[in-house]
């Protein structure tokens, strides 16, 4: 299968998308100027500053060409994944529900989060469990970093979300630093082809340098269901 | 026409930049403040005045979570 990872002007997690996606397929840029997402089955918005972040993290970027063929990938039932400002790109464009404000902590924050799968059964984490970590099948170690990264939503669209069963991560207890609503850090779409998270599954792909390989799982998941191991 | 459009964060949502301005201001001997919030300000000029409303929805705020509030002001700059 083929990745497509986006890139815009202020994108930086990219490259590493780029080499996560090479783990367990194929994967190619597409710079944000392009409406051709060259036969991708799958499609990764990556981390970063998209446009200075100017206005609103995210609410540029949702107009760039190469998102206009992304939200009708996404309509007709393509994957796409947000990873941080990937998220707030997708919840910009209203593919996914919510919004992201600035941490309750009024900082910038990197560290090593631990996330609770609330739902293993999605197109983002069926491989879930597959590392053969102690624990891994109910909880992902990766890191976050950002300053506007908490989950909002009205009380009436979290019910939805809730009742729906859209929330895929959790922050475990005590992790949660920037104040999220519920505890989430990922959340899908009614549909379920599109998922956005605040952490970095791509900065943990490699034990060596990434504190865990957990991030793995998400970018293998994605590539079960796009080759119909799970269909 | 020049215009002025006030993007405030909505009433309830957490506004951690407006409770640090909050907390700051005391420190430095201003007594009685409260309920501050800190939102953004948008100044254009604009042909046609009708169109803010669309330009707020789709770009310059969040509805779902900021309020908007346009001022219509005389003459350009």
């Amino acid at each position: 299968m083929k990745f497509g990872v986006l890139q815009f002007p202020g994108s930086c997690d990219e490259v590493d998308a780029l080499q996560a996606a090479r783990k367990v397929g194929d994967a190619e840029l597409i710079w944000h100027g392009d409406r051709d997402l060259k036969g991708a089955d799958a499609i990764v918005v990556p981390g970063g500053f998209s446009y200075g972040d100017y206005l609103r993290a995210g609410a540029i970027a949702r107009f760039a060409p190469a998102m206009e063929s992304v939200i009708s990938f996404a309509n007709g039932g393509g994957l796409v994944l947000g990873i941080c400002n990937g998220f707030q790109v997708l919840c910009e464009a209203r593919l996914l529900p919510g919004a992201l404000l600035g941490n309750a902590n009024r900082r910038f924050t990197f560290r090593q989060v631990e996330l609770e799968v609330a739902d293993h059964n999605t197109h983002f984490t069926r491989a879930c469990g597959a590392a053969g970590r102690e624990g891994a099948d109910e909880r992902l170690s990766i890191p976050a970093k950002h300053s506007w990264g908490r989950y909002y939503s009205s009380e009436e669209t979290l019910k939805g979300i809730e009742e729906n069963g859209q929330v895929v991560l959790r922050y475990a207890q005590g992790q949660n630093f920037n104040g999220s609503v519920a505890d989430i850090a990922g959340v899908r779409n009614e549909a379920g082809n599109v998922f956005g998270l605040m952490p970095h599954p791509e900065h943990a792909v490699d034990e060596l340098v990434g504190g865990s390989a957990d991030g793995l799982q998400i970018f293998e998941s994605m590539r079960l269901s796009v080759e119909g191991a799970y269909v | 026409m020049r215009a002025r459009v006030l993007i405030r964060p909505k009433a309830g949502i957490l506004d951690p930049q407006g409770e640090a301005v909050e907390r700051a201001l005391p420190a430095l001997g201003f007594a009685g403040v409260a309920n501050v919030h800190i939102g953004r300000l948008v100044e254009l000029d604009v042909e046609d005045p009708s169109q803010i409303k669309e330009m707020c929805e789709k770009l310059l705020a969040n509805p779902l979570v900021e309020d908007y509030e346009v001022q219509l002001l005389d003459g350009g700059s």
